[in-house]
């Protein structure tokens, strides 16, 4: 199993790079975790554009003139946890809401006529709303009507996983939050998901029940950012020598400060998540990178040519919001209000393909 | 130190014990070459018979013998061959050829996979002689390959890592160590395996067909050593542009200005 780095010994490593490991490590192909820790370091700040200019030719040559696009779909708010930072926990008082399997197949056309094959299925964690019965009938029901289904619900057996794989789900994005240990038992105050160890294996459940791709992530602003991408390096690393077949990706969730919302323990600014999306850019030239709609308009048109590979676009992160406007369930408040068809437009302009389509169902159709 | 099998090695060159002009001579060019792995063809030696040249001339120093199945043509043959042998040394390790074309003794990768993973299951630590194939090279490690030996170009033809880009995948990706076998011809082509982080080379027939077989299996041993503390030193990457040891700034094409 993946054993975590210690988090204490990953800042260390990554405050002692020099402006000549720096360097090295921009002039390697085959780059190692030390020019990881290196690229993410203030050492590496001055060196942004030059890191920009790299990876921007990297992800050409790797994924060539194109962005993947998806949308979310929020199933259920109801969670069993207690997260500090999640507009979704136990503690709040908020409208609840589950979709029935008519109201999300309603939500998952809604998408559908507006152009979109790729969507993420997400909710609370709630056993008693979302399980896997719950999930695998909202697959099989979607299956055919879109090119790939994706989830991001609470963690599972291997055993589950494997009957979503065969119902139909593609992938499973499931972030550690924090690679931080300590930090991750003071934000996580409750429910199954304060089990640390449990979900940092989640990962290897996943690509071990044969779906095709994994997404793992930190939640930025909980802890030390620099020493987070460092630990998704490592992660990533032992994932690709163990499922050489599956395909992984990697988000960037940001908090930032923002009124009656949790407070960032941590302040990432856009600099800093753009040092890190370039650092893992150099560091795997063929891991997928996605940016969410947290990010606001402006910064994701400037980033589009520089690494990352998928944006999310036109989304609600509320249960039925596409239905009907409820913003007072969200889990977070979305930094790109654009529609899939403007965000299209946008990345027209750039000369860019934005690709809706990029899986098929029939890949997995046979295995009913 | 290299670990293959939970055995350690202090030195990243293997030998194989083919085409020397006589065992004495054989026994030390592999003494100058400070290795502590050889290969020996089953078909050439008596493994239980202490008289053997082969083993007689070997039993100086301590090595791992890896004896090899040269000469099996399927899977079949191979695991006979494999079994006879642990019978007769009592040990386990194995190199594992399975060439059916006897003119350019390419390894077959189907009965090769399929050999491998019966005599891991049998208990053998087996390191198959293979092809440059990433893919293979991933199947072979998850059927429980103790290493892999992808070949440089063809046995005994002296071209070198012809296989490089191949070779590189292989490096990058596998779980188990990488020794790249077959066609390293010259002390330079040993270095450049290193240089790319094979973990080990395996050469034969560039050190017995040598003028001098004793120097240059010392010419060798030097080559691995300097092409993996090259490795380890980490090297600098290759490019077809120029570009100045101290650059002046210029402009870049990547505009950072949208950043809040």
């Amino acid at each position: 199993m993946f054993q975590s780095p210690d988090f204490e010994q990953l800042k260390k490593q990554i405050q002692c790079s020099t402006a000549s490991d720096v360097e090295r490590a921009l002039n390697t192909t085959r780059l190692n975790l030390d020019d990881l820790a290196a690229l993410i370091s203030p050492a590496a700040e001055p060196y942004l554009q030059q890191m920009a200019k790299k990876s921007s030719e990297i992800t050409l040559a790797r994924f060539g003139r194109t962005t993947q696009l998806y949308a979310p779909i929020y199933l259920s708010n109801y969670c069993t946890n207690r997260c500090v930072y999640c507009g979704f926990s136990a503690d709040n008082r908020i409208k609840r809401k589950c979709l029935t399997f008519d109201e999300a197949e309603n939500e998952a056309m809604i998408l559908h006529k507006r152009g979109f094959q790729h969507i993420l299925l997400v909710s609370g964690e709630a056993e008693n709303a979302v399980d896997v019965e719950y999930m695998e009938a909202i697959a099989l029901r979607l299956r055919d009507k879109f090119a790939a289904v994706s989830i991001e619900i609470q963690p599972m057996s291997t055993e589950h996983y494997h009957r979503l794989f065969l119902a139909g789900i593609t992938a499973v994005a499931v972030y550690q939050e924090t690679y931080d240990r300590d930090m991750y038992k003071q934000v996580h105050l409750s429910g199954k998901k304060s089990d640390f160890d449990y979900r940092l294996e989640t990962p290897a459940r996943v690509a071990e029940a044969g779906m095709r791709e994994v997404g793992i992530g930190a939640l930025l602003g909980l802890s030390d950012w620099r020493a987070e991408g460092l630990a998704i390096g490592h992660h990533l690393n032992w994932l690709r020598k163990e499922f050489w077949s599956t395909a992984f990706t990697v988000s960037f969730p940001r908090m930032r400060p923002a009124t009656g919302e949790f407070e960032p323990l941590e302040i990432v600014s856009e600099s800093n998540l753009s040092q890190l999306i370039f650092a893992l850019r150099l560091f795997d030239q063929d891991v997928g990178l996605i940016v969410s709609t947290r990010e606001e308009a402006r910064y994701r048109d400037g980033m589009l040519k520089l690494g990352p590979t998928r944006y999310s676009a036109g989304s609600c992160t509320a249960p039925g919001g596409y239905g009907e406007t409820d913003s007072e369930a969200e889990q977070f408040s979305v930094g790109d209000h654009r529609t899939l068809d403007e965000v299209s437009a946008m990345i027209r302009d750039k000369g860019f393909d934005p690709v809706c389509k990029d899986w098929d169902c029939s890949f997995q159709m046979n295995n009913v | 130190m290299l670990t293959i099998a939970g055995t350690e090695f202090s030195s990243r060159l293997f030998l194989g014990t083919g085409k020397f002009s006589s065992p004495s001579v054989m026994a030390e060019a592999i003494a100058a070459s400070d290795c502590q792995m050889v290969t020996v063809a089953l078909r050439r030696v008596d493994l239980d018979n202490p008289d053997d040249d082969i083993m007689k001339a070997l039993s100086q120093r301590e090595y791992t013998f890896l004896p090899n199945t040269s000469g099996a043509r399927n899977a079949e043959e191979a695991i006979r061959l494999a079994h006879l042998a642990r019978a007769a040394s009592g040990s386990s390790w194995l190199k594992l050829e399975v060439t059916p074309d006897p003119r350019t003794l390419l390894p077959d990768p189907i009965e090769t996979l399929l050999a491998t993973e019966k005599l891991v299951k049998d208990g053998f630590i087996v390191l198959p002689y293979m092809n440059a194939d990433p893919i293979l090279a991933l199947k072979l490690q998850d059927v429980g390959a103790a290493a892999v030996m992808p070949l440089g170009s063809p046995i005994g033809t002296n071209q070198g890592v012809l296989s490089d880009a191949m070779v590189e995948i292989i490096i990058e990706q596998a779980r188990v160590p990488v020794v790249v076998d077959a066609g390293i011809g010259a002390p330079s082509h040993a270095a450049y395996a290193m240089e790319m982080g094979a973990d080990a080379v395996l050469v034969n027939t560039a050190i017995s067909i040598a003028g001098d077989p004793v120097a240059m299996a010392a010419a060798f041993a030097k080559a691995v050593e300097a092409g993996r503390t090259a490795f380890v030193a980490g090297m600098g990457q290759r490019s077809k542009q120029a570009s100045a040891s101290s650059p002046v700034d210029g402009t870049l094409s990547s505009d950072l200005g949208f950043l809040a």
